[in-house]
């Protein structure tokens, strides 16, 4: 590491580090965020559960999307519409998507987190979280 | 952008070191690479997360999952069940000590829910061997921005404005402190962190240079530049091996960065930082004499005037700071004297760093806005008293502290009210005390600590805490009479206000709170020879109650020294001539027929 000569270049440094603080920063604050259960149970993880989740936490790293983030979850109960994920908007109740791919992940991201707009493919509820 | 999906941050401090957590980390590590996944996830050591009596701690981000106890071989249990399936591992969670049920996530636990981190902002969060992670807090950016934006008048007036006050005891306002030793005069100039942390179970000092050693690196930089002083010492205990690490790692890196040494972030100011190691008496924490031992002189105190801000290290301008009160400095800058005079009280604002001890559930390092009241602290934070049992008392401020009761805990603390009920802040040691705790011996405790501590150089507190723990020994093992009581009230105010200093002026503190909140249980002790708490062995009787006792002989057959006789299916009885009172027939009545008075 050179040193650094000024508070510019202090200010460009911790620019490029500020990222590696992300996840942490992002679990501080997770009550403020939209949060996004992936669900990891066996089923989910046969069907392109890991996979999901690196695209939504790609996109959200491509698109600058500090107000999303993404969590695992166990299974969620609806092996036939594996990969599952829960999105959580703070204020509203929690909605489970299914049938997840690309292309669905960019609609949920775009319509129902972006603007709230509800798409096909919702789940029922079939159960209410109990823990809130 | 990074992309890992997820932190596993594993406790490296002090307490959780001990218990293996080092290993935790690597098996953590070895266990991802098997699955691939190390890429992913990213392994942290960080800081102390306050909670060192459950630890080892690991929590997972972003989902908050805090788990406890953890051992080296559960890091399998945590990659393939947590990491792989996201299935929480359940055994491992922290369980609330009310409702027994396992808490998902430190968001949901009492101890965290009340606390407001300032001063330990980055303890348990930055891995505070990483100099970037510390700039990705913003941290260097006051620094930057003192040098490059601000007048050393201007960063003087700014913390003055902020009303932060010493965390190291005394309270005193730190911007007026910064004030004198700027407008004394001369051509060299210190700036010294006080680490020497002599309250026998305090540790919040040793957390934040263990767990964010830079942010006390930036803050003694800071002083420098407004102060005008280019050199700075930190005094610390070398009993902190670990603290002392990771500080000189910081200094290092810091200086490697640019933030120390010479034309910091390319301006004219410059400054080094030296560690100096203390021997561990508590009177060198006390300001004067901790300059004295650094000068290679005895650690003895001297008067003041003059203070160390005029004539200190070497009889020049020295500013001596607490680490807690440096820790804030930074911040103070970054977000602005008025949003740090929002949190607290009017005239101690800010937080609070406190170790919680003694008879409660959770035990630990805290940080709370001043102004919360004892009763949220032990109550909601701490988790009440352990095994159900009631609470008695809790003291503040160590050895020059006192002890406050039932009536007080509705008391919203800062400096001043603490004060006002006979006790002070002292660096934050809390210790309490449950229905079991016998107030004179608890004083007894303290005095023999000071008796011990005592450097000796003035005879009030040489003599004088001697007496006292002399009588104190006398009223707790049953020879005391009721002029002990006064004599040790007489005697206390005269070393309070003959001793030299601090350690000698505030040592009869525990005796006098102790006497004036608990006056009969002292009393009991010389009048009726009866120690109410069950505590002192000398005064205690164990007594068969004929009523209860179904004669199961268990107690005859465990008395090591005969003194139970009895038929069986006869009420027993116990020669007091004999007993040695050791316990054994009380803790193995089946009936519980045998009674401590
Ligand atoms: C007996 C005695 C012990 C002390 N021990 C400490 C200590 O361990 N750490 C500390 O910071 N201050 C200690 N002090 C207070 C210091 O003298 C000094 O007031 C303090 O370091 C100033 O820093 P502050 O204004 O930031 O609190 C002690 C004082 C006395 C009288
Ligand atoms: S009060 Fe006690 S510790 Fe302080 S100078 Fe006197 S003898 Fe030493
Ligand atoms: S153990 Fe208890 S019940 Fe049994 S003989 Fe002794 S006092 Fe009586
Ligand atoms: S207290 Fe110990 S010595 Fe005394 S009677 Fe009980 S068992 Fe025997
Ligand atoms: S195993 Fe398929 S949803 Fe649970
Ligand atoms: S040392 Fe690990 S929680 Fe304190």
């Amino acid at each position: 590491m050179s040193k650094i000569k000024s508070f510019e270049e202090l200010k460009q440094l911790r620019k490029k580090v500020l990222t590696h603080m992300d996840i942490r920063e992002k679990g501080d604050h997770i009550e403020e965020l939209v949060e996004v259960r992936v669900a990891m149970a066996t089923c989910g993880i046969a069907a392109g559960a890991r996979e999901v989740m690196n695209i939504f936490v790609n996109k959200i790293a491509d698109q600058g999307l500090n107000n999303i983030v993404v969590t695992q979850t166990d299974c969620m109960g609806y092996c036939y519409a594996e990969p599952t994920v829960e999105v959580r908007v703070p204020g509203k109740e929690p909605v489970v998507f299914g049938k997840v791919d690309e292309e669905k992940i960019q609609k949920i991201i775009d319509q129902y987190i972006k603007k709230g707009e509800l798409l096909d493919g919702v789940i029922p509820m079939t159960h209410k979280e109990m823990e809130d | 952008m990074s992309k890992y999906k997820m932190h596993v941050l594993v406790c490296g401090g002090t307490g959780c070191i001990s218990s293996e957590s080092e290993k935790i980390v690597k098996n953590i590590q070895e266990c991802l690479i098997q699955h691939k996944l190390e890429e992913e996830v990213q392994v942290v050591q960080t800081g102390c997360f306050g909670f060192c009596e459950k630890g080892p701690i690991v929590k997972v981000l972003p989902d908050n999952t805090f788990y406890v106890q953890v051992k080296p071989d559960d890091a399998i249990e945590i990659v393939e069940e947590h990491i792989v399936k996201g299935r929480k591992v359940d055994r491992l969670l922290y369980k609330d000590p009310g409702s027994k049920k396992a808490i998902e996530d430190s968001k949901h636990m009492d101890f965290y829910k009340k606390q407001m981190r300032i001063a330990l902002r980055n303890c348990g969060f930055v891995n505070p061997n990483n100099i970037e992670e510390y700039i990705a807090r913003n941290g260097y950016y006051a620094l930057g921005k003192v040098l490059t934006e601000m007048t050393p008048e201007q960063v003087i007036d700014e913390i003055k404005k902020s009303g932060l006050r010493g965390r190291g005891g005394g309270g005193f306002p730190t911007g007026l402190k910064w004030e004198f030793s700027r407008k004394s005069k001369s051509d060299k100039k210190y700036v010294v962190c006080n680490a020497d942390e002599g309250d026998p179970g305090a540790f919040m000092d040793r957390s934040i240079l263990e767990g964010d050693p830079h942010s006390i690196v930036e803050a003694m930089a800071i002083c420098g530049y407004a102060i005008g002083a280019d050199e700075g010492k930190v005094y610390i205990r070398a009993e902190y091996p670990l603290a002392i690490q990771r500080l000189q790692k910081a200094m290092n890196d810091a200086e490697e960065y640019g933030f120390l040494g010479d034309h910091i972030l390319g301006t004219d100011f410059s400054f080094h930082i030296e560690i100096r190691y203390g021997a561990g008496a508590f009177v060198c924490g006390e300001e004067t004499a901790l300059i004295h031992s650094m000068e290679g002189e005895r650690g003895e105190p001297t008067i003041k005037p003059p203070f160390p801000s005029e004539s200190g290290f070497w009889g020049k301008p020295t500013n001596v700071n607490n680490v807690e009160t440096f820790a804030n400095i930074p911040i103070i800058l970054l977000k602005g004297a008025d949003w740090f005079r929002k949190i607290g009280t009017k005239k101690s604002p800010g937080t609070k760093v406190f170790a919680l001890a003694g008879k409660i559930n959770n035990v630990g390092l805290i940080e709370v806005p001043m102004g919360t009241t004892l009763r949220e602290v032990i109550f909601d934070i701490g988790g009440g008293i352990k095994d159900g049992k009631k609470f008695k008392a809790v003291q503040t401020g160590g050895p020059s502290g006192g002890c406050l009761t039932e009536k007080d805990l509705d008391t919203p603390i800062d400096f001043d009210t603490l004060v006002e009920k006979g006790s002070m802040m002292g660096s934050g040691g809390m210790i309490v005390m449950d229905e079991d705790d016998c107030m004179p011996s608890v004083a007894k405790f303290y005095l023999e600590f000071t008796e011990e501590e005592s450097c000796g150089k003035c005879t009030p507190c040489r003599i004088g805490t001697k007496r006292l723990s002399e009588l104190l020994k006398k009223i707790t093992s049953g020879q005391g009479t009721e002029a002990h009581l006064q004599e040790l009230r007489r005697l206390s105010v005269v070393i309070k206000e003959t001793a030299l200093c601090g350690l000698g002026q505030t040592a009869p503190n525990p005796v006098l709170s102790t006497l004036n909140n608990f006056e009969e249980e002292y009393i009991a002790h010389v009048k009726d020879h009866q120690c109410p708490a069950g505590q002192c062995t000398a005064l205690l009787q164990y007594k068969i109650d004929p009523e209860t006792c179904v004669g199961c002989t268990v107690c005859a057959r465990v008395c090591p020294v005969n003194a139970i006789t009895g038929e069986r299916k006869k009420p027993h009885s116990i020669d007091q001539k004999i007993c040695i009172k050791c316990g054994s027939c009380y803790d193995r009545c089946p009936t519980h027929a045998i009674e401590k008075r």
